[in-house]
């Protein structure tokens, strides 16, 4: 710590720091654009000057950058003095010259870091009477709309898509105050990352183009902080919502996990929640073919009836499904009958990255962490596309290498222009062996492409090379000397990371990371471990039970069960759609809760309407087994509810049946005691700040008294949430909750999402309060053998080709897949193999090739892939027609006869 | 007894005094242009809608009585798709039109609105929209802004220069 005076008043602040984050930390306003607490310092804006005294005698001193000066020890500056108030004053004037008069229909107004800065600097007129240099804009794509007179050349967004997320395709043209930040042609920008830049930018230069079509300001947004459920990372969102429709997520800071960055994914994907396919009302179909609607009541009466007639009800859960939702569902099916909506094969992955993460004894490193590690192993995984945030992760901590030789030379670390300058571009030790190229491949030392098999192989190879007593695996000589490299590197590093995960639907991959793992922390490394898991609840649902979907078949074949509930789950996602149908067939009454239309639901003789992340609260788990609580966004004018709140009409325990979402919890944690945590995840429902609620409406909201007058000049009275201290309306606690129920940001004088800044302890650090979620698992006691079970190694078969799953961050993931605005930029399903096997097969780029999978004909058009080593081909997972597929699959293969 | 004579006198004085009162409705009474009555929204001299949606009248409003949804043509003008006024709340207050940065929503001298059921009070877009400009003439935000929404091309306005070459050379 040092003591800085600041206009002369003593602060502590924190060594090592610059003076700008010291400054914004200890809460006073300095302006700032091109500094940003991820990026770090440039000095290119000129914009945070103060004045710096050489001792408490100078009078005069010097005006310095505060984000370009280090905190020292008795330093003395001054922010309020005359003449940096004028010099930022100044600075802003020639920074507005150019800007233009768009503010009303700017989609940044309201939530504009430079309206904010302007008014802070109090530069309120312009007295440039000549003309303003003006722009074109380009089409960026389906996410991002591009207005680029409004640019203030703070070079942010080059530093966060070029510097940062090691984007190819976007840069700065032309010179002096003619610079343009966009693509060299116009053109869909294909970082998956590219939503960031709309927080990034300071101004309206990125704007969301989601949200464009039907935009609504930050002031009148009803907000609910949330948990993205697009991936298993979990990262937290804010989730907006005005007239009952979703209008847009941004990232909301959480220290731990996803700091300030979210995917494209995440971020644009949410339109699931407006579409036409959602299920709105409770749904009948007797006889089958024909749909009825039904009340709510009816529908509740109806299914309880059943329920009562019923010899046995089964409850198929979700990894998509609150873990309330799939508890309330085990409590209504009982213990014995409840089971894990997931194939046999991925439950038992899960299970056994469960097993590692709890008996390892390796730390599995939160999102945040990972960007500590200086080497990495990524074994088997497609990182930005199965988990796309923790590639930008892996991205940062493959700079820490690197990095050292900065710190060598006495380089802050927020000093990114000349870290940048000593680096030149430098490669940290980031390895992939993937089977196929990977979008990270770019920022790896070296990467490797073999089958899934082979890969397992390479890292059991690797974990031998680290500590002998593992066990070793032959390898073909190319995969030798890289499982040498990766391990001379890994045992080199101070803190090496090991990635891997559940996309290949490999056993023996997940035990060979493990075993790397080990191998390291053995040979006294801080080794780390990170799997991803395909679903937003995975491990919480697998915490739950060890039974999986084709158990609750079996229940069904052998004529012990008769009614089926299904929550929140499409089957023919699951297995293979001659199995499901079979099922159907069979399965007697069947009840389906979800939120969206699908295969599953034709099926179901009752269909009931339950609410997206949006509409329900509830809790999940991550993949590092971090328990998180999202909130119920808005009050639905329809039958949609928590999937949860339905289960309630059902259940016969009385504890459960008129509970609050407390309740439910305090009911789960008993059943579960390694879930004890759920329960810290976030405040319970009777929390108040004083006496009041956290409105998820900023005081400012508009139009209460209009919104709904076309129906009824009455005014309804504002729905209420007896599930949470968040209130569906304005009024209430106006400062700074705590941070699970943070659903906006904002602060006087801060209106952009820069005023996170106010809720942090310090600036880029934790959130005040500490930051959100509870972690279930920690590695304790290393109890574990090292694992043998080495493939054999991989022979093509020109009979049975092996088809191994291509990920895709637009269209493998369900839900996001049905958003309008990810249609653009989901590939067409397509088959991909080496030029070697292509030529072999005969088979030209575009044609069809006929594939047979379990008895069904797929046509796909082919796709060829040099950096593929052959003996295997790639199709995508997660579209319809490959969805269900039981990876690894074998398939004939064979031009289409025509 | 005096008092009351005097009352008594004062009373019969002012039937030889000018009437004040106005017959009103046959009579009218002059209210001045910047008397704040009705709401309407106005036309810029080309004839289209001035509202560009920004939302700002809706967040001065004190009472939260204006309610409106911004959406785009296909020339990416901004316009509010619904706009809708709830008159049983509205205090005629003018922070609205004080607020309004196209001088689009106005305040005139109209305030016989009175109905008998309330939910006539509830004014939609096309109750509001005139086809004139109101009280202030020729001005239209679309050719101040630097947006182009099928007003003017981009550097096409007053004080704006030609777009810029970024491929050009020249210093």
């Amino acid at each position: 710590m040092a003591t800085i005076y600041i206009d002369n008043v003593p602060y502590e602040v924190k060594d090592g720091e610059n003076l700008l984050q010291a400054c914004l930390s200890v809460g006073k306003n300095l302006t700032y654009f091109c500094w940003h607490p991820a990026l770090h310092s440039v000095g290119a804006c000129r914009q945070c000057a103060v004045i710096r005294y050489r001792d408490e005698n100078d009078t005069r001193g010097r005006i310095v950058m505060a984000c370009m000066e280090p905190v020292a020890d008795q330093a003395r500056i001054s922010i309020d003095a005359p003449e940096a108030k004028k010099f930022r004053a100044q600075n802003i004037e020639s920074l507005m010259i150019n800007h233009p008069h768009d503010c009303p229909v700017c989609d940044e107004g309201g939530e504009c870091h430079l309206q904010d800065m302007t008014v802070m600097s109090g530069h309120n007129y312009r007295r440039y009477r000549f003309k303003k240099r003006t722009h074109l804009n380009q089409y960026l794509g389906p996410f991002l709309h591009h207005e680029m007179n409004r640019c203030i050349q703070c070079y942010r967004c080059v530093r966060f898509y070029n510097d940062y997320a090691e984007g190819k395709d976007f840069g700065v043209f032309a010179a002096h105050d003619d610079v343009y930040f966009g693509r060299y042609e116009p053109g869909v920008l294909e970082n998956e990352f590219s939503g960031n830049l709309v927080e990034v930018c300071p101004t309206g230069v990125f704007t969301d183009k989601t949200l464009r079509k039907r935009y609504t300001r930050k002031w009148d947004l009803t907000n609910a902080p949330s948990i993205c459920h697009q991936c298993g990372l979990g990262c937290n969102i804010i989730a907006s919502e005005r007239y009952g429709s979703l209008r847009r997520i941004l990232n909301r800071y959480n220290g731990d996990v996803n700091g300030y960055f979210i995917c494209d994914r995440g971020r644009f994907g949410y339109e699931y929640v407006n579409s036409q396919r959602r299920i709105q009302h409770a749904l009948k179909q007797e006889p089958a073919g024909q749909w009825q609607g039904l009340k709510k009541d009816t529908a509740i009466r109806e299914i309880r009836n059943r329920i009562r007639a019923a010899k046995r009800v089964i409850g198929i859960g979700s990894p998509r499904a609150s873990l309330e939702s799939n508890f309330l569902l085990r409590e209504l099916a009982g213990a014995e009958h409840f089971y894990a909506g997931v194939s046999e094969k991925e439950s038992r992955l899960i299970k056994e990255v469960l097993h590692i993460l709890r008996h390892s004894g390796v730390r599995t490193p939160s999102l945040k962490e990972t960007e500590t590690y200086d080497a990495i192993f990524v074994i088997g995984e497609d990182v930005t596309n199965t988990a796309p945030r923790l590639a930008l992760s892996l991205r940062q901590a493959a700079k820490n290498q690197p990095k050292e030789k900065a710190k060598a030379l006495k380089i802050a670390d927020w000093n990114d222009a000349a870290i940048r300058e000593v680096i030149q571009g430098q490669k940290g030790p980031l390895f992939i062996a993937a089977p196929y190229a990977t979008r990270l491949d770019d920022a790896a030392l070296a990467t490797h492409q073999a089958h899934p098999d082979e890969i397992a192989r390479l890292a059991f190879a690797v974990a031998h090379h680290v500590d002998a007593a593992a066990a070793d695996a032959e390898l073909p000589e190319k995969a030798k000397a890289f499982a040498r490299q990766v391990a001379d590197a890994l045992v080199a590093a101070k803190k090496p990371l090991i990635v891997a995960g559940t996309s290949l639907y490999s056993p023996s991959l997940i035990h060979a990371a493990a075993n790397v793992a080990m191998a390291l922390k053995k040979a006294g490394k801080e080794a780390g471990l990170t799997y991803t898991v395909p679903e937003v609840n995975s491990m919480g649902l697998m915490m739950m039970t060890d039974q999986y979907l084709e158990q609750a078949f079996e229940q069904v074949y052998s004529g012990q069960a008769d009614m089926v509930i299904v929550v929140e789950n499409d089957l023919y996602r699951r297995l293979p759609a001659d199995q499901v149908d079979e099922f159907f067939r069979k399965a007697g009454t069947v009840v389906v809760l979800d939120s969206i239309a699908h295969r599953t639901g034709e099926h179901a003789h009752f269909v009931l309407p339950a609410g997206t992340f949006a509409e329900s609260s509830g809790t999940v788990v991550n993949n590092e087994g971090r328990a998180q609580r999202f909130f119920q966004v808005y009050q639905p004018r329809n039958d949609i509810q928590s999937t949860w709140k339905w289960l309630q009409a059902f259940v016969e325990k009385e504890q459960l049946a008129a509970a609050n979402l407390d309740d439910v919890i305090q009911q789960l944690t008993m059943a579960y005691p390694e879930l004890e945590g759920v329960r810290e995840a976030a405040p319970g429902a009777q929390f108040r700040v004083g006496t009041q609620k956290i409105p998820r409406e900023p005081h400012r909201y508009s139009g209460r008294t209009a919104m709904l007058a076309h129906i009824n000049v009455s005014e309804p009275k504002p729905p209420e949430d007896p599930d949470s201290p968040l209130s569906f309306t304005m009024e209430g606690y106006v400062g700074t909750p705590p941070a699970p129920l943070t659903p906006f940001f904002w602060s006087p004088g801060w209106n952009s999402v820069q005023a996170v800044n106010r809720y942090q302890q310090e600036v880029g650090g934790m959130l005040r309060g500490g930051n959100p979620g509870r972690r279930l698992i920690e590695a304790n006691g290393s109890s574990l053998q090292y694992f043998t079970d080495i493939p054999a190694a991989f022979h093509p078969d020109n009979f049975h080709w092996n088809i191994v799953p291509a990920y895709h961050i637009f269209g493998s993931d369900e839900l996001s897949a049905l958003s309008e605005p990810l249609q653009e930029r989901i590939p067409a399903l397509y088959l991909a193999l080496s030029p070697a096997d292509a030529q072999a097969l005969q088979l030209q780029p575009g044609q069809q090739a006929e594939l047979n999978v379990s008895g069904q004909t797929l046509r796909l058009p082919v796709v060829i892939r040099p950096d593929l080593p052959g003996g295997y081909v790639l199709v995508p997972k997660g579209w319809e027609a490959t969805a269900g597929w039981l990876f690894p699959v074998q398939s004939s293969l064979k031009p289409m006869q025509v | 007894m005096i008092s009351h004579l005097r009352s008594l006198w004062l009373v019969f004085k002012h039937m030889f005094h000018k009437r004040e009162t106005v017959q009103y409705p046959e009579e009218k009474p002059y209210l001045p242009p910047r008397w704040r009555g009705r709401i309407v929204l106005t036309r810029d001299p080309d004839g289209m809608e001035r509202c560009v949606a920004c939302y700002l009248c809706a967040a001065a409003c004190p009472v939260d009585c204006i309610s409106l949804q911004a959406t785009e043509d296909e020339n990416g003008r901004r316009y509010p798709e619904f706009f809708r006024i709830n008159f049983s709340r509205c205090i005629f207050c003018g922070y609205c039109e004080d607020a309004c940065p196209t001088y689009a929503i106005q305040l005139i001298p109209d305030f016989e609105m009175a109905e008998y059921d309330r939910q006539n009070l509830v004014y939609e877009k096309e109750h509001l929209l005139i086809s004139g400009q109101g009280k202030y003439h020729g001005y239209n935000f679309y050719r101040v802004a630097g947006v182009d929404a099928g007003v003017k091309p981009k550097g096409g306005g007053e004080k704006e220069s030609e777009p810029v070459d970024v491929r050009k050379l020249l210093p």
